[in-house]
């Protein structure tokens, strides 16, 4: 604003100044800079109890963090992991009646033709696994993971099947799996929430951020969304003009005038929020220096595929490397892409393409770190795809319909079997035949893993004890070391 | 054996889990404390067997004989007799089994013994007598939970006597002193009146008290200072704002659908009339049957309509490939659960799947109230501001006028309108309705539902572009034409008949093909030689909401362009405000009769490409039929007329013989100009909002039990009806044809006689007030609530309030002038000890206020607030990537408000659902998935960074340091009282302002000598400086800024002390 200006034109140059001092001074948002800040100080640790304390479980557990990969979308069992060569055979086909009944699709009719896996198929390592050639990476670390080709879910559509794959109910409201696990075993990161989420793909999860909300539990609990570019968590950079000499500063006065309010109110709730200022002064430096990639090796780099400044799910799978080793519990990444009702060919050879090394490389990286005997991984969607095809596009023969029925998943390290298979589905890969694993019995054995039983991490909330699996799961000892 | 200590560290793990983990470090210290406690069975026991015994020894099962959750058989024992000896835990079998003492197998059999604290627990239950009392709940004998307190409706208790009489303002004091000195406590000194009034203020109307209204009240000396202050802010518009936010939590208020595409939605208006409810003190009982039936009380308002947002607030999947009657049902279930926790105080929603576990009702009662809300249409209506409302009322009555002196001058017109009749009720082609099977794959996901008159109502997800197809056997010989009718349905946005936010649509192509029944192949396409409607709207470009990025220039126009084989046009049917939501025809004549010997398999395909984004332009309700008529076009009457004149005219009401007038006098060429008048006059028609309300269906929809809630295992059909263990439902004039009403259970709802109601919603009051209610857990007052504070208390506010009209603002008042709530907040190491919680109130509250209010605070502090009341939501300046993918599912709208609409009050902040706003998440705001009465408070770092960090914070303080340099006095220190007063009220002690001066020297100094720029942290141009007031500095502002954020950030800001 100046003189010139002609909604002030006729306003002496004194009310001008006035104005624009009262107006502009506070008007316009300062761009937000990426400070870095200088070492972090040394604050008195108070020993106050917290409910992000760390916890011991009642059994020794085998994880003690997971890194969960989210196939959003639901990606096709029937191109990566179930090969079906029956399919293949009958592709083109209509399915056996008997197999419809009952059965529920979300698009198709389901008597639609059945339509043979699109990709080549060959076993791998020690233990033989099957893989698509969709995955070259992966078939190097087969030997290191348990695959679950029976797993089953009660949803068809995503919102519903994200939030059950998450919470253990479609319902929204609940606590996830990973508010579940800070309830129950607290934080070891000094800096950072522990709890951490990161999203890649070409949109966010259907469920929206109720896949990592805390429900009932505190909302402490909750994950923390971070982005891999910019400032990973929001409002983690000073204002402009604010150095971190100046930041530092401004909180130990803020500080010292809540202890001095303390003294007089009693109240200890003004204790937590002075803690709650220290935590954020560190996580200001801890946050920018856990994102910052160009420290890695190149070799680690070339592990992930991973590019320092250019966001990917390579990035992610690093960062959530980079996160556990400084004691963050539980780490998601959603990869929202598999939803391939059409263009299946193309679009599940560019989400293998984004996502197999990088998944691959993550199992390495953690084995060669000592870090896989005690860290899970966890790779899925929220159901699979139709041996039906679904023809979207002109008409054309290439792409599934959501399922419920089979779907597979694969886990790695904290306290998992090694280079096996478990569980069938039929010829078709329409239903599970052999050791069906529901949602809940997966939940009841990552709790398992962690040291609980899953019957006993409760919360009673409404006049009830509430718990992930809720009245439902048993232990697949299968999966288990 | 075990000592007391794990015994009692259990009973304080025990609360704090009750308490959602708020955890009060010093609470650690009673662990020295020396009684023993006495172990209730509800509280401490039952949870135990529940969790570890009902399996086996419950409903389902009775493993030897025994069952554990029904105070009689409990106590009769199982096959080997007795399992409790009151008194003596140690030859107790139910103690030995679960300690694993003796031979037989420990319990719970297979599964990992109990913890040691809760079989100490055990022990001690039962050497204190094993006491079961009556209220315990059970299957076998819900009839025990009769005399549960929360069951029987209050009774106003006389008020206790106390000591202390002096401290007692009102009846409050009365019974809480009566516990404080029951306890050996006594109440606190009053509060000095800044903080006094600060609470008030924050408490009453959400915003602090400036400093002039501080000076006034300091100023003040007469006795009715404090009171002339709650009449002030009670009058206050902002006092709706402050208690609707809090009603909006418990109707999970949100402005989009939720689930995956999360769309936004317009539902401002019951917003709003939430705020001005509350202001204008709306009996609470008619509030509640306001939003449960308003739509069924005589002669509603549009007011009492939109009430019925609050059944509506649940969230909508428009996923593709959805059943609709799925998310239909998960809506229901959620208004079940809202209306339990948030009116009735009940946590209900067990029922949904068995018979609830603790409380006295069953599945079936459950589903019976069900059955009053299911049969309902969600409908979306066009609703209107006050001055909207006036215009629309102007357009009317012109419009009468008129059309009155055009029958004043013309006193045939009777006459003439019947021989008009005469005629256009010739030559009607037959039309045959066809009932065509949708071909699953080309829907796009949306969902074609048959209905009875042989049309289809689209519901689901609504895709922007979609080729459905639909074929039809039909025997009809020579088809000539075949008429696609679009109508309207209340289940439609503002009715229809598209699904536009409109209720529009547009046809981009019409096609048909016709093969031959015996041999489907051959099939040919068929030509049209014209296409007629009765609606021709001309040539126009498609609004940009529905921008498909495709670059083409698309528009809407004639009913020709939907066979022109163009994709860029469509036919449109937008007639403009208050006109468009209309049924409206086309008429496709063919170009050469078709039809086969042995019947004709007619295939239709309509192409929808004129939506684009997340926004659909497609039909919502359309029926398709066939004519051999020679000639036939498209009927030029509206369907309305036309059905009119299928009515005798001696039986057409005034209002039906005056809308078939108003169609024909457009068809009377003399009347040309006074036509063109009105349809001059209806351009001024107001564009209105909408509101998604509930409507009355025609034919009512049947509800039935469903098994373990599975919308698809329907079982018993059920009647409307209310749990027997509640008040039964009022015999009054809402019953029909002998069946009550969704307005007989909405005045159930709010009933006198209702035992929850009104102690509900006291109880939500007083929570807001002090932190936790009377009773803790505030959206159940069942059994297994948690035993209230202050049980008379509790029953004294819940009659009083009745008593008085159920007014709210009369309940705020006496809770607000009594001692109680006066005292002072200061808490000693001793009281902390005794009173952790401050569930005795031997002290004032002390907490963080509410997330919309932190924001509120640092805008008033700096001078920003906008307190403009009501409207649309606003977009606050946000981070932008939140809105789009990969964090959002898709690329929400977030048009970022400008000038003073970024500073309105937190509770206008536009709230989608799947990516709330992170200044309110951070701060604990539900997000709307589901109904809360009872916020968690949270205190975390990422609650340090937004108040630090966020740029709306940074510029209050920027604004906060120029209006302190403007106008707060000369000196430094003058200027430190001024600041300081603006955001805690009260002026600094000397040791803050030692630290504050000293803090500002430094930081005025750093932004002078160069070390750090002053203008970037005052946002600005360091060219303006010449601007600023003689006297001041940049390095001074950015000083003061620096100052300024450390005083926003304050704990005290933020916190109601």
């Amino acid at each position: 604003m100046s003189c010139s200006d002609h909604l002030y034109r006729n306003l002496s140059p004194k009310e001008v100044s006035r104005r624009w001092f009262l107006r502009q001074c506070s008007v316009g948002l300062g761009s937000i800079a990426f400070a870095q800040l200088l070492t972090e100080r040394g604050y008195a640790d108070t020993t106050r109890p917290d409910p992000l304390a760390p916890k011991q479980p009642p059994f020794a557990p085998k994880a003690k963090r997971i890194i969960f990969l989210f196939m959003a979308g639901a990606p096709s069992h029937l191109e990566l992991y179930d090969y079906k060569p029956q399919l293949a055979k009958f592709d083109g086909t209509l399915p056996p009646p008997d197999l419809l009944r009952g059965y529920r699709a979300a698009f198709i009719n389901p008597n639609s033709k059945l339509m043979g896996p699109k990709f080549k198929f060959a076993k791998y390592g020690k233990s033989g696994i099957e893989l698509s050639e969709l995955l070259p990476h992966l078939s190097k670390v087969v030997d290191d993971i348990t695959v679950v080709k029976s797993m089953v879910t009660d949803a068809f559509n995503h919102a519903p099947g994200q939030l059950l794959m998450n919470t253990g109910t479609m319902q929204f409201g609940r606590p996830s799996m990973g508010a579940w696990a800070l309830y129950g075993l607290g934080s070891e990161a000094k800096d950072l929430p522990a709890f951490v989420v990161f999203s890649s793909g070409k949109k966010g999860p259907s469920g929206g951020n109720s896949c990592w909300g805390s429900g009932f539990l505190p909302t402490v609990y909750q994950g923390v969304e971070f982005r891999s570019s910019g400032d990973p968590v929001l409002y983690l950079s000073n204002p402009q003009g604010v150095d971190a000499a100046e930041q530092r500063e401004t909180t130990e006065t803020i500080n010292k005038l809540n202890k001095m309010r303390e003294d007089i109110t009693g109240d200890p709730e003004i204790a937590t929020r002075i803690n709650s200022f220290e935590m954020a002064f560190r996580m200001q430096s801890s946050a920018p220096e856990l994102m910052d990639l160009s420290k890695e090796s190149k070799e680690t780099l070339d592990l992930y595929g991973a590019v320092p400044g250019k966001p990917s799910f390579a990035n992610n799978c690093l960062l959530a490397r980079r996160l556990v080793e400084r004691g963050v519990r539980f780490v998601q990444l959603y990869h929202e892409a598999w939803d391939q009702h059409d263009h299946l060919v193309e679009d599940i050879s560019e989400n293998c393409r984004d996502t197999d090394q990088a998944c691959a490389g993550l199992i390495q990286d953690l084995k060669q770190r000592g870090m896989l005997d005690d860290t899970l991984v966890i790779w899925g969607g929220e159901f699979g795809r139709t041996p039906m095809v679904q023809a979207a596009t002109g008409g054309v023969a290439n792409g599934r319909d959501h399922h419920p029925n089979a779907f597979t998943m694969w886990l790695a390290g904290g306290g998992v079997q090694r280079g096996v298979s478990i569980g069938e589905s039929d010829d078709l890969g329409f239903n599970v035949t052999q050791d069906q694993v529901h949602v809940h019995d997966l939940h009841a054995t990552i709790l398992k893993l962690l040291g609980f039983d899953h019957t006993k991490l409760t919360f009673k909330f409404q006049g009830r004890n509430f718990r992930l699996t809720d009245v439902h799961g048993n232990v697949v000892e299968k999966m288990l070391a | 054996m075990l000592g007391k200590t794990p015994l009692k560290f259990f009973l304080f793990v025990a609360i704090l889990c009750v308490l959602g983990l708020e955890v009060f470090p010093r609470l650690a210290r009673t662990q020295n404390a020396t009684t023993a406690p006495k172990v209730d069975y509800q509280k401490d026991i039952q949870p135990i067997l529940e969790q570890n015994c009902y399996s086996c020894h419950g409903a389902a099962a009775q493993m030897s004989g025994l069952r554990l959750d029904s105070r009689q058989a409990f106590l009769a024992g199982g096959a080997l007799g007795k399992i409790v000896m009151p008194g003596k835990a140690a030859d107790s079998t139910l103690y030995k089994r679960v300690a694993g003492i003796g031979d037989l197998a420990r319990m719970p059999f297979g599964g990992q013994p109990l913890p040691p604290a809760q079989i100490e627990l055990i022990r001690a239950w039962i050497d204190q007598g094993a006491e079961i009392p009556e209220s315990a709940a059970t299957y076998a004998a819900p009839a025990a939970a009769k005399t549960h307190w929360g069951f029987i409706a209050p009774v106003r208790p006389a008020a206790p006597q106390v000591s202390h009489k002096a401290w007692v303002r009102n009846p409050i004091d009365s019974f809480i002193l009566a516990r404080l000195e029951k306890e050996g406590l006594s109440p606190s000194p009053p509060a000095d009146r800044v903080t006094l009034l600060r609470r008030l203020s924050l408490d009453l109307i959400g915003l602090p008290p400036t400093a002039a209204e501080v000076d006034a009240f300091l100023a003040d000396k007469s006795p009715s200072a404090y009171e002339k202050q709650v009449d002030r802010l009670l009058n206050s518009p902002h006092y709706g704002e402050r208690w609707g936010r809090i009603w909006l939590d418990a109707a999970r208020y949100a402005d989009s659908n939720g689930y995956e595409k999360d769309q936004p939605r317009r539902v401002w208006f019951y917003r709003d009339w939430v705020i001005n409810a509350l202001n204008r003190d709306l009996p609470y009982n008619q509030f509640i049957i306001d939003q449960i039936a308003g739509d069924l009380l005589p002669h509603a308002t549009q007011d009492q309509i939109v009430a019925t947002g609050f059944l509506r607030n649940s969230m909508i999947n428009e996923e593709g490939g959805i059943d609709p009657e799925q998310f239909r049902m998960e809506a229901m279930f959620d208004r079940m659960d809202a209306i339990g926790k948030g009116m009735l105080g009940i946590t209900i929603q067990c029922a949904q799947c068995h018979n609830h576990k603790f409380d006295p009702l069953k599945q079936e009662e459950y589903y019976r109230m069900f059955a009053f809300i299911n049969s309902a249409n969600d409908s979306n209506i066009p609703v209107y501001t006050p001055p909207e409302q006036i215009k629309r009322e102007e357009i009317f009555r012109k419009t009468r006028e008129m059309e009155a002196l055009l029958q004043h001058q013309h006193p045939t017109w009777q006459a003439d309108m019947a021989k008009w009749e005469e005629q256009v009720k010739q030559g009607q082609p037959e039309w045959t309705v066809i009932r065509p099977v949708v071909d699953d794959m080309s829907t796009g996901g949306q969902k074609y539902l048959p209905q009875q008159d042989g049309s289809f109502l689209c519901q689901g997800y609504a895709p922007p572009q979609s080729h459905v197809k639909m074929s039809v056997k039909t025997d009809l010989a020579n088809i000539t034409a075949i008429r696609l009718e679009l109508l309207t349905d209340q289940r439609l946005p503002l009715g229809g008949p598209g699904r536009s936010l409109r209720g529009t649509a547009a046809l981009t192509e019409f096609k048909a093909e016709a093969a031959p029944a015996d041999a489907p192949t051959k099939v040919t396409e068929l030509k049209f030689a014209k296409a007629t409607t009765d609606f021709e709207q001309p040539e126009m470009p498609i609004d940009p909401i529905f921008d498909d990025q495709s670059g083409k220039k698309r528009v809407t126009g004639p009913v020709e362009f939907a066979i022109d084989g163009k994709e860029e046009t469509a036919w449109g049917i937008d007639a403009g405000p208050g006109l468009r939501n209309q049924p409206r025809k086309a008429v496709f004549t063919l170009a050469e009769p078709i039809s086969f010997p042995l019947g004709t398999i007619l295939t239709i395909s309509l192409a929808q490409d004129h939506g684009g984004g997340e926004e659909s332009d497609n039909f919502g309700r359309f029926r398709l039929s066939i004519t051999n008529s020679p000639g036939a076009t498209a009927d030029p009457l509206p369907k309305e007329v036309r059905d009119i004149l299928a009515i005798p005219a001696a039986e057409r009401t005034p209002l039906q013989v005056q809308t078939v007038f108003g169609y024909w006098r457009t068809t009377v060429p003399p009347w040309k100009t006074e036509n063109n008048q009105i349809a001059e006059i209806w351009r001024g028609y107001p564009e209105g909002s909408a509101q998604l309300v509930l409507a009355t269906r025609d034919m009512p929809r049947e509800t039935h039990i469903l098994t373990r809630g599975d919308f698809l295992k329907p079982t018993k059909r059920v009647e409307p009806g209310v749990p027997a263990f509640l008040h039964p439902l009022p015999q009054d004039d809402s019953w029909k044809d002998g069946q009550p009403t969704r307005l007989t259970f909405a005045r159930w709802l709010a009933a006198r006689d209702s035992p929850t109601t009104s102690r509900s919603i006291v109880n939500r009051v007083w929570q807001a007030y002090f932190g936790i209610g009377i009773v803790a857990t505030s959206e159940n007052f069942g059994t297994q609530c948690e035993p209230p504070s202050h049980p008379e208390l509790l029953d004294w506010l819940a009659v009083q309030f009745m008593d008085q009209g159920w007014s709210l603002k009369k309940l705020h008042r006496l809770i607000v002038t009594s001692a109680t709530y006066r005292q002072s907040s200061k808490v000693t190491p001793d009281l902390l000890e005794k009173d952790p919680y401050n569930r005795l109130l031997a002290r004032g509250p002390r907490f963080r206020v509410d997330a919309e209010i932190v924001r509120d605070i640092a805008l008033s502090a700096g001078g920003l607030l906008n307190p403009a009341v009501g409207g649309p939501s606003v977009f606050p300046p946000a981070p932008g990537f939140l809105f789009l993918p990969p964090v959002s599912y898709t690329a929400k709208p977030w048009h970022e408000s400008t000038g003073d609409e970024v500073y309105r009050r937190g509770l206008y902040t536009f709230r989608y659902r799947s990516v709330p706003y992170p200044v309110l998440e951070t701060f604990d705001a539900p997000n709307g998935d589901m109904s809360c009465v009872r916020r968690a408070r949270s205190n975390s770092p990422l609650q340090a960074l937004t108040t630090l960090n966020e740029p709306v914070f940074v510029e209050a303080a920027r604004a906060l340091a120029a209006h302190t340099l403007a106008d707060g006095g000369r000196t430094d220190d003058q200027r430190l009282v001024y600041a300081f007063r603006r955001c805690v009220a009260r002026e600094p002690n000397p040791a803050e302002k030692v630290e504050l001066l000293g803090f500002l020297q430094k930081a005025t100094r750093r932004y002078g000598n160069g070390e750090l720029n002053p203008w970037d942290l005052l946002g600005g141009n360091a060219a303006l400086a010449p601007l600023l007031p003689k006297h001041v500095t940049p390095a001074q502002v950015a000083g003061w800024t620096a100052v300024s954020r450390v005083l926003l950030n304050l704990d005290e800001t933020i916190t109601k002390e």
